[in-house]
C-alpha cells in the first residue's frame, strides 16, 4: 500500500487538479463566450462531485474493504469545501460584483440560491472542525454526530443544482441517484464481524 | 404561421412558466419542411452593401461574431450554449418551406427563398437581452416582419400571429427528449408583429445565417426578452422573474453587470404598443 504521507499528497493533488485545470484556460482566455458562467458550473460540479466522493468513503471502506480510504475523508472535504468557497466568490465577485444589497437580495428570494448558500453554511462547521485538535478536542462521538451535517449539505447541493438546471436535469438526477446509493447503504445495519 | 383570431389563444396557454427557454434561439419565423438532398447549401438573397437601418443602435460595441454564432439557446440542437453550434450543421436549410394559413386572405405554401428575395435586406443593430441575465449587440441583416403580413393579407378577424417551427427529430436531435413541448410555438400580438423593429432576420454580420442562429429565417424582437415565460414577455427591469433578476444584465465581454433598460431600451419606438396595460401582470 502506498504510504500516508504519499497517499495525503495524491488525495490533495487530486483534488486541486481541476482547479490547476480551470486556471489554465483562464490564463488562456479559454473559458467559453461568458466565462463567469463557465466558473460557477465548473466550480459548482466540482463541489458536488467532491461532496459524493467524500460520502462515498465510508461505505467504500465498509464493503469494499478499502478501509486506507477514511484516513483521507476529511482531506477529501476540505477540498470540497474549497470548491463550494470558490463557487460562492463566483457568485459574490464575478457575478454580483460584490453589489451587497443584490447578493442579499438574490439569496432571499429565489430559493435555489438559499438553498446553495444554506448549504455552505452548512459545510462551515464541517470544515472548522476537521484537524486533528478539533476531533480530540470535541471527541469521536460527538465530531462523528456533528458530521452527520454532509448528508443534509449532500441533499442540499442536489437541490441547488436540480434547480439551477432549466430544462434538462438528466445531469443532476444522475447526482440524485448517486446521493441516494450513497446514503441509503449508510441504513444497512453493522453486523459483528465473525472472523 | 398561422394568423388566427384571439379566441384560438387561452392566456393560460400562453403565459406557461414551466417553458423556460429562450425566445431569440427559438424564433424561426415559422415551420418548413426540409427534406431535401443537398446539404449546406449556403443562403442566396444577401446582398453586400445593403442599407443600415435607422431602428439600428450601432453606438455599442458588437458583441464578436463567435460568440454570437458559439453561445446559443436553441433546445432542439440540445440545451448547453455550445450544443447549437455543435449539432445544428447537419440541418438542411434548401430547399425550405413555409406554410401561411389562417384568417389571411392569401394561405399559401411558399418556398423560402419567394419570402425573401423580393424585400430589401437592411442591416440592424439590435441589443439581445436574454432573460438569462446576459446581454449581446448584434448586428442582423433582414427586414420587418411587416412586409409578410402586408403580403399574406390577415382578414379583419385576425388579432394574433402564430408561428410553429420545424419538428424534425432526426435533423433536431433536441427534439427526442421532450425539455420542451415539440414543435415550439411562439406569438405576437397583430400590432406587435407589425412593429417595424419586429425583423425577419437572414444573416448575421454580413454572412449567411448559422444554422445554429436560425437558418433560413428567423424572427427578432429586441424588445422582447429572448425567452418566452409570457406572451408579452419584454424586458423589464422592474417585473422579476422567477429564476433570475432582470434589473440587471451582463453584456457578453463584460464582467460588471450593467442596469437592465425598459423595453430593452426601445422604449421611444414601442411603448405606445403596451400603454395601459399592466405590465406586471401582462409581461
Amino acid at each position: 500500500m502506498v504510504s500516508r504521507r504519499l497517499g495525503q499528497f495524491l488525495v490533495v493533488g487530486l483534488g486541486l487538479a481541476p482547479a490547476t485545470w480551470v486556471a489554465i484556460r483562464a490564463l488562456n482566455g479559454d473559458l467559453g463566450v461568458d466565462p463567469v458562467e463557465t466558473l460557477s458550473q465548473v466550480s459548482g460540479d466540482w463541489t458536488l462531485r467532491f461532496l459524493l466522493v467524500t460520502l462515498a468513503i465510508t461505505p467504500a471502506s465498509r464493503f469494499l474493504g478499502l478501509n486506507q480510504l477514511i484516513r483521507y475523508r476529511r482531506t477529501v472535504g476540505l477540498t470540497t469545501f474549497g470548491y463550494a468557497v470558490f463557487h460562492f466568490a463566483c457568485f459574490v465577485w464575478l457575478d454580483q460584483w460584490f453589489v451587497w444589497a443584490d447578493i442579499v437580495a438574490e439569496i432571499a428570494d429565489r430559493l435555489w440560491i438559499t438553498i446553495g448558500f444554506a448549504t455552505l453554511l452548512l459545510l462551515i462547521p464541517l470544515a472548522v472542525t476537521s484537524t486533528n485538535g478539533m476531533v480530540r478536542r470535541l471527541g469521536a462521538r460527538r465530531w462523528r454526530r456533528l458530521h452527520r451535517l454532509v448528508y443534509l449539505a449532500g441533499v442540499g447541493g442536489v437541490m441547488h443544482y436540480w434547480w439551477a438546471v432549466k430544462a434538462d436535469t438528466r445531469v443532476p438526477l444522475v447526482y440524485g441517484l448517486i446521493l441516494a446509493v450513497l446514503l441509503v447503504v449508510r441504513l444497512v445495519p453493522r453486523r459483528r464481524r465473525h472472523v | 404561421m398561422l394568423i388566427q383570431k384571439p379566441a384560438d389563444f387561452r392566456s393560460s396557454e400562453i403565459t406557461d412558466e414551466r417553458v423556460y427557454v429562450d425566445r431569440r434561439a427559438f424564433m424561426r419565423a415559422a415551420a418548413g419542411i426540409g427534406a431535401a438532398a443537398v446539404a449546406g447549401a449556403s443562403l442566396p438573397g444577401l446582398v453586400t452593401g445593403m442599407t443600415a437601418s435607422p431602428r439600428s443602435r450601432d453606438e455599442e460595441e458588437l458583441t464578436p461574431y463567435e460568440a454570437v454564432t458559439g453561445y446559443n439557446n436553441f433546445y432542439e440542437f440540445g440545451t448547453g450554449k455550445e450544443d447549437p453550434a455543435r449539432n445544428a450543421g447537419q440541418l438542411v436549410t434548401k430547399p425550405w418551406t413555409i406554410s401561411v394559413d389562417g384568417l389571411v386572405e392569401n394561405p399559401a405554401t411558399y418556398d423560402v427563398d419567394e419570402l425573401i428575395f423580393p424585400y430589401t435586406h437592411e442591416e440592424r443593430i439590435y441589443r439581445l437581452r436574454c432573460v438569462e441575465g446576459w446581454s449581446m449587440v448584434i448586428p442582423w441583416q433582414g427586414f420587418s416582419l411587416s412586409n409578410w403580413i402586408d403580403r399574406f393579407r390577415p382578414t379583419s378577424q385576425a388579432r394574433y400571429v402564430e408561428f410553429t417551427t420545424l419538428y424534425d427529430p432526426d435533423q433536431m436531435p433536441g427534439q427526442r427528449r421532450s425539455v420542451l413541448d415539440w414543435p415550439y410555438v411562439e406569438g405576437l400580438r397583430l400590432d406587435e408583429a407589425n412593429h417595424p423593429l419586429t425583423t425577419v432576420v437572414v444573416g448575421v454580420y454580413g454572412r449567411p445565417l448559422p444554422n445554429q442562429n436560425g437558418a433560413p429565417v428567423r424572427l427578432i424582437i429586441p424588445v422582447a426578452a429572448s425567452n418566452e415565460y409570457g406572451f408579452y414577455a419584454n424586458v423589464n427591469p422592474d417585473v422579476d422573474h422567477p429564476r433570475w433578476s432582470q434589473a440587471k444584465e451582463r453584456r457578453i465581454g463584460e464582467f460588471r453587470r450593467r442596469e437592465t433598460l425598459m423595453f430593452n431600451g426601445y422604449g421611444d419606438q414601442v411603448a405606445h404598443l403596451y400603454q395601459g396595460m399592466d405590465l406586471r401582470r401582462y409581461f
